[in-house]
């Protein structure tokens, strides 16, 4: 690295966070602190039914047995969980007829965030619902949808308009008993998006949510449900943002996928919370547990990520392919800069015959990042005929960073085939010599491999996302290069 | 066997057979190896017998293997043994110099040995008087008893073994052969402790044959301890061919200085439980080191390959390449990681590893894992698992050869690629005829002896 | 256009180039010719800004400008073309999308709007069409599982398409059959004009057979040891080098 690129790698790693700013609004919050009766107010504020308290008191009284997981390549400080807020929301009336009686300020902050929730202004063919600080402030396209007996509405919605379901299907992929986080968000979660497509329906539009963290000191723990019935089709998009803070904040999500005979869901989702500093000062902890449920024959799930954000992150989006012909696919470009760590990857689990997982992931490494994969793929003795191609890739940039690959193979069956593959590299002073030959400045070289490396992944990203999170990545590693 | 003896009743049976033997352990032992039994022992008490729990033996049940009670040979027995009438591991055409271990104590050779003035080989326990200065310089040094059971409780036991030294420019021109046989009339606890010195631009190439000689269950803890100092040279290669009640646990520690080469290849034939563990430490520069390994296991047979590679200097070569063939109810397990320090830039790292179930009960482990903090490195691996390939099977078939034999010269291909790396070609081609017999079930006995135990 | 001043030049450490001068002209085609280790490709390497290359003495003006400080980017940017003798691969970068990157940037660099879609597309299939580069390499990675002969032309495609006033080919005939050689001198050709101007770095003399230079300097152990017109590189062809190590 010569002097001049490491100028630039001081001027663009301290680049700063677009999406850092605070919208001055008014909220509902409780008292730092999690017990007991923390968990019925929660509730109490939703109106929930009897059996989602219980599920709740439950699963609170299990974490209180549980220790936070060590196993991964982390270095997570101490979380003081009692210095917690577990609930706020952005003060509405009680109910929303039109988009006229939401807060102006609110709807200013996602159109600052690039999401339009004026459905004119929206792009076509996109639902949105709006999550800040685990409300759901608004959900579009809700009638259009409703025609084709498409359910798209906040979760705490779900749980009062369709217990039934969410009664069958809460918990049911992610039980409480889960892990430390899983516990944590059964107890708390607030809201989140839940999402029903019926038999037979190919959702016209690509549905997404947007999260957005805004008040201080306050933990994210929403939910999110969906259900693909027998020939369905969805495709969810989920993004992230947060302030700029000096303090570290929690978000510890669940998101639980069934998907039925023939239905396929493919969920993407660009996080770009907010990374923390160069000095690695504030950012998002990010522990999530996502995975999907491959229940009927000939489903298929598919996770697209886009990791750059977050100053920890610790999460394995699976599959639990349990119908015969099953496919499950993991596409994911992650990015650590600065002094941020993430241990990400998948599980696949192979239950069902002749089911087929895909795992790609591109690791990119700048900075004091610590960038971890961690994959299991487990075929099961019923499973006939498993498939499994993984290719894992690490890119590193300068020589205070660290990739790692974890993977664990277990198979029971002998007629699986599974084939593993991981290559480490770094962006060569040639190819940037190359571009730069041809006038393209080290910057723009940069974004330019970057992309090319992550091109497999961000190839199945949907349209609109691809582009955001192109320029997130360049964004994210601009000058980095070693 | 539901009723397992559990974990925690094999460590104080250990203990208390350590106990009960302690006296005499120490009298028969020179004080260089009895003083690091104390830590040793704290360090046993403490650690055990890896469990599943234990990252590094996620997939070894241990345990499993070590049920039942066993004795501890304190002395060599007073028989004398020629290898030629009770072994012939030693190949004819193969001009090798033979050493022979009986439960782990020092036999010696037939013949007076043809090495170059100055290099040692003795018994671990003589070179431990004989040799104060280089024993106590190495033993027990890179063998760190504070983090694996077994280790600490090789150390504790430790009576006997080989010892290795070539001073400077010292070259083998003929390899060594170490027959490791086991033979008792009860079963037996069975503890083989090796050191190697080698000094700066010396070269040996040592082959280990490990055989079970009767039907007894053994537990066998060996442990090799391996310094190569500036541009030396050592081959290991060890041919493992044990019952099925035997457990063998064989870690070995390599230290590597500037511009020096290890190459290793294990070949697992045959045991109920065989577990590798290969430390290898890059400490300087211009390194090399390629480990190999080979396993062809059925019935409730386990293999288990463990290796962590360090490179902890600059401009180092590593391959790993390991390779299993499973039948019947047999378990395997590759347990590998590269791990490449902040400073370790230019570094080349590869690791690589196949399997093939051959029946839906087998099962097969693998993790291969990296762990890099260097930027300018070249590191790579690969791991799969699948069946013989069928279109090559219907290839072969359309040429009128039969699907048995077709089958045969796959899995035969399949384990040359180990083969084929072994410098020696006598020995090559004996390791190869082996694999073919073993491939061929006619090896379902541990070959060669005249023993012809059942298990 | 081009004048270096009694250049000296350190690669780790090492003196590879001991007094360079070189003067070239608008309109001229020079060829740099000598044997392995010369020092040629580190005198192309030095003109077009590479890092690992260290000025210790004497200077390279270009345009009026002296090279020292200016960064590779803006030398291209300014008409400088190096054609690589190893081009370099970069995975999972298309063709199309390098080129239009390196061309928008160039043309931001003149104050100009980005290229629009239609007429990107429209120089792309004429400057194709000029140097036989097969349409289906455009949206491949660049220079990924490219042959020889591919890269080589890749090469002068991209000279085509952004048009520099310098151009300095560094071997870029090394590895080819003789169709695919005379498709470069080819395009070599259709590009000159009377403002701009090339240099051929070549081992042998079978280019310039097609390629007709105006100048040939011979380089060995780092010193232009002689300059001439193209009869140099007949003599040189028909000699050897051998004969240039007996005249030195």
């Amino acid at each position: 690295m010569n002097a001049s690129q490491d100028k630039l790698l001081a001027k663009v790693t301290q680049a700063d966070y677009k999406y850092g700013f605070y919208t001055d609004i008014e909220t509902d919050a409780f008292a730092k602190g999690l017990n007991e009766d923390v968990v019925r107010q929660i509730s109490g504020k939703k109106n929930e039914p009897g059996f989602m308290l219980d599920f709740r008191l439950k699963a609170y009284s299990h974490w209180k047995t549980m220790k936070m997981p060590e196993w991964a390549h982390l270095t997570i400080p101490e979380i003081d969980y009692q210095d917690i807020i577990y609930y706020a929301a952005p003060l509405q009336k009680p109910t929303l007829g039109s988009l006229d009686e939401v807060d102006p300020e609110l709807l200013r902050t996602f159109e600052k965030l690039g999401i339009p929730l004026e459905e004119q202004k929206l792009l076509s063919g996109v639902a949105v619902d709006a999550v800040m600080d685990s409300i759901s402030v608004k959900t579009t396209f809700k009638e259009t949808l409703a025609e084709l007996g498409v359910i798209f509405c906040p979760m705490s919605e779900a749980i009062r308009e369709y217990p039934d379901l969410a009664k069958k299907y809460i918990g049911s992929v992610v039980p409480y008993t889960d892990n430390f986080f899983a516990a944590l968000n059964s107890a708390v979660f607030s809201d989140g998006s839940f999402c029903y497509i019926p038999k037979g329906v190919r959702c016209p539009m690509e549905l997404s949510t947007y999260f957005r963290i805004n008040m201080a000191n306050t933990g994210q723990f929403e939910r999110t449900l969906i259900i693909a019935e027998d020939d369905s089709y969805v495709s969810y998009l989920e993004g992230c943002t947060a302030p700029v803070r000096d303090n570290n904040q929690l978000h510890a999500a669940v998101v639980e996928i069934v998907v039925l005979d023939n239905a396929e869901v493919k969920y993407s989702t660009v996080q770009n919370w907010y990374p923390g500093d160069k000095n690695g000062k504030g950012g998002i902890y990010n522990f999530v547990t996502k995975r999907g449920l491959c229940k009927g024959d000939h489903s298929k799930i598919s996770w697209n990520q886009v990791e750059t954000g977050s100053a920890i992150t610790w999460k394995y989006p699976s599959c639990i392919l349990k119908g015969n012909h099953t496919t499950g696919e993991f596409y994911s470009v992650a990015i650590t800069n600065n002094y941020q760590q993430a241990d990400t990857g998948t599980k696949m689990i192979h239950i069902g015959k002749n089911s087929r997982s895909t795992i790609i992931s591109k690791g990119i490494s700048a900075g004091h990042g610590q960038n971890s994969f961690r994959s299991l793929v487990k075929v099961l003795k019923t499973a006939d005929n498993v498939r499994n191609f993984t290719q894992c890739d690490s890119l590193l940039m300068g020589d205070q960073c660290g990739a790692h690959t974890f993977p664990y193979i277990e198979v029971e069956n002998d007629s699986a085939v599974l084939e593993h593959e991981a290559t480490t590299s770094r962006i060569g002073e040639d190819q940037i010599f190359y571009c730069n030959q041809r006038g393209i400045d080290t910057e723009n070289a940069i974004g330019l491999i970057i992309n090319g490396y992550a091109r497999e992944v961000l190839n199945k990203l949907p349209m609109e996302f691809a582009v955001e999170a192109q320029k997130l990545l360049q964004i994210s590693l601009e000058g980095s290069v070693g | 066997m539901n009723l397992l003896t559990s974990v925690t009743e094999i460590k104080q049976q250990i203990i208390e057979q350590f106990e009960k033997h302690a006296d005499e352990l120490y009298n028969g032992t020179g004080n260089r190896i009895n003083r690091f039994r104390k830590q040793a022992l704290d360090d046993f008490n403490r650690l055990g017998i890896p469990t599943a729990k234990n990252e590094n033996y996620r997939y070894t049940p241990v345990d499993r293997f070590l049920q039942g009670s066993y004795d501890l040979d304190l002395k060599a027995n007073p028989f004398r043994i020629e290898p030629e009438d009770v072994f012939k591991c030693n190949i004819p055409e193969l001009d090798t110099d033979v050493l022979l271990f009986l439960n782990g104590f020092y036999y010696g050779s037939g013949r007076p040995l043809n090495v170059p003035d100055g290099v040692v080989i003795c018994s671990l326990n003589e070179a431990s008087e004989r040799h104060p200065d280089i024993f106590q310089a190495h033993y027990s040094k890179y063998a760190s008893t504070s983090e694996d059971g077994l280790v600490a409780m090789n150390t504790l036991f430790a009576r006997d073994g080989i010892f290795i030294y070539l001073p400077d420019d010292a070259v083998l021109r003929r390899p060594l052969q170490i027959i490791n046989l086991s033979h008792s009339f009860n079963n037996l606890r069975i503890t083989r402790r090796n050191l190697v010195v080698a000094g700066k631009n010396t070269a040996a190439s040592l082959v280990i044959c490990d055989h079970t000689l009767c039907e007894q269950s053994y537990h066998i803890n060996s442990l090799t301890e391996i310094v190569l100092d500036d541009h030396s040279h050592i081959d290991y290669t060890r041919i493992q061919n044990e019952n099925n009640l035997s457990a063998q646990i064989n870690n070995v520690f390599v230290n590597q200085q500037s511009g020096s080469l290890f190459n290793s290849h294990i070949i697992t034939l045959h045991a109920g439980l065989s577990r590798n563990n290969f430390y290898v430490n890059l400490m300087a520069p211009f390194c090399e080191s390629n480990l190999y390994g080979l396993f062809l296991c059925d019935r409730k047979q386990h293999v288990a390959n463990y290796t962590l590679m360090n490179h902890d200097s600059p401009d180092c070569l590593s391959n790993q390449l390991f390779k299993g063939i499973l039948d019947d109810e047999a378990t395997g397990t590759f347990n590998g990681k590269i791990h490449v320090r902040k400073d370790a830039q230019k570094t080349r790292a590869y690791q690589r590893n196949n399997n093939i179930l051959l029946s839906s009960a087998s099962k097969m482990n693998s993790k291969p894992h990296l762990e890099i903090y260097a930027d300018d490195v070249k590191c790579s691996h690969g791991a799969t698992t699948g069946q013989l390939d069928n279109e090559a099977l219907f290839y072969a078939r359309t040429r009128g050869i039969s699907e048995k034999e077709a089958r045969h010269l796959l899995m035969y291909a399949f384990a040359n690629e180990i083969v084929s790396e072994i410098s020696v070609d006598i020995l090559r081609e004996r390791i190869i005829e082996m694999i073919d017999k073993r491939l061929r079930g006619e090896l379902s006995r541990c070959n060669n002896c005249d023993i012809h135990c059942t298990s | 256009m081009l004048e270096i001043k009694n250049l000296h030049v350190n690669i780790e450490g090492k003196e590879i180039l001991k007094g360079i001068d070189l003067h070239v002209r608008a309109g001229e085609i020079h060829a740099i010719m000598g044997p392995n280790g010369s020092g040629k490709s580190t005198l192309a390497s030095a003109i077009a800004g590479k890092d690992i290359v260290e000025i210790t003495e004497g200077e390279i003006n270009y345009m009026g400008e002296n090279l020292k400080d200016m960064n590779p980017e803006d030398r291209a940017r300014k008409g400088l073309f190096l054609g690589f003798q190893y081009p370099v691969e970069i995975p999972g970068v298309s063709l199309v999308n390098f080129m239009k990157t390196a061309i928008n940037e160039n043309r931001k660099f003149k104050g100009l709007e980005p290229i629009s879609a239609s007429e990107f597309l429209k120089m792309m299939n004429e400057k194709q069409e000029l140097v036989g580069l097969h349409a289906k390499l455009t949206s491949r990675s660049v220079n990924e599982g490219f042959s020889g002969g591919e890269k080589k032309r890749n090469e002068i495609f991209q000279m085509a398409m952004l048009e520099p006033l310098l151009a300095i080919l560094d071997e870029t005939d090394s590895g080819l059959d003789i169709d695919a050689m005379k498709i470069v001198a080819n395009g070599v050709n259709k590009l000159k004009r009377s403002y701009n101007a090339t240099i051929l770095i070549t081992h042998y003399q079978r280019l310039l057979d097609y390629v007709i230079p105006d100048f040939v300097h011979v380089l060995y152990k780092g010193r232009i040891v002689r300059s001439g017109e193209k009869e140099l590189a007949q003599e040189l062809e028909e000699k050897g080098y051998e004969w240039i190590e007996e005249e030195v």
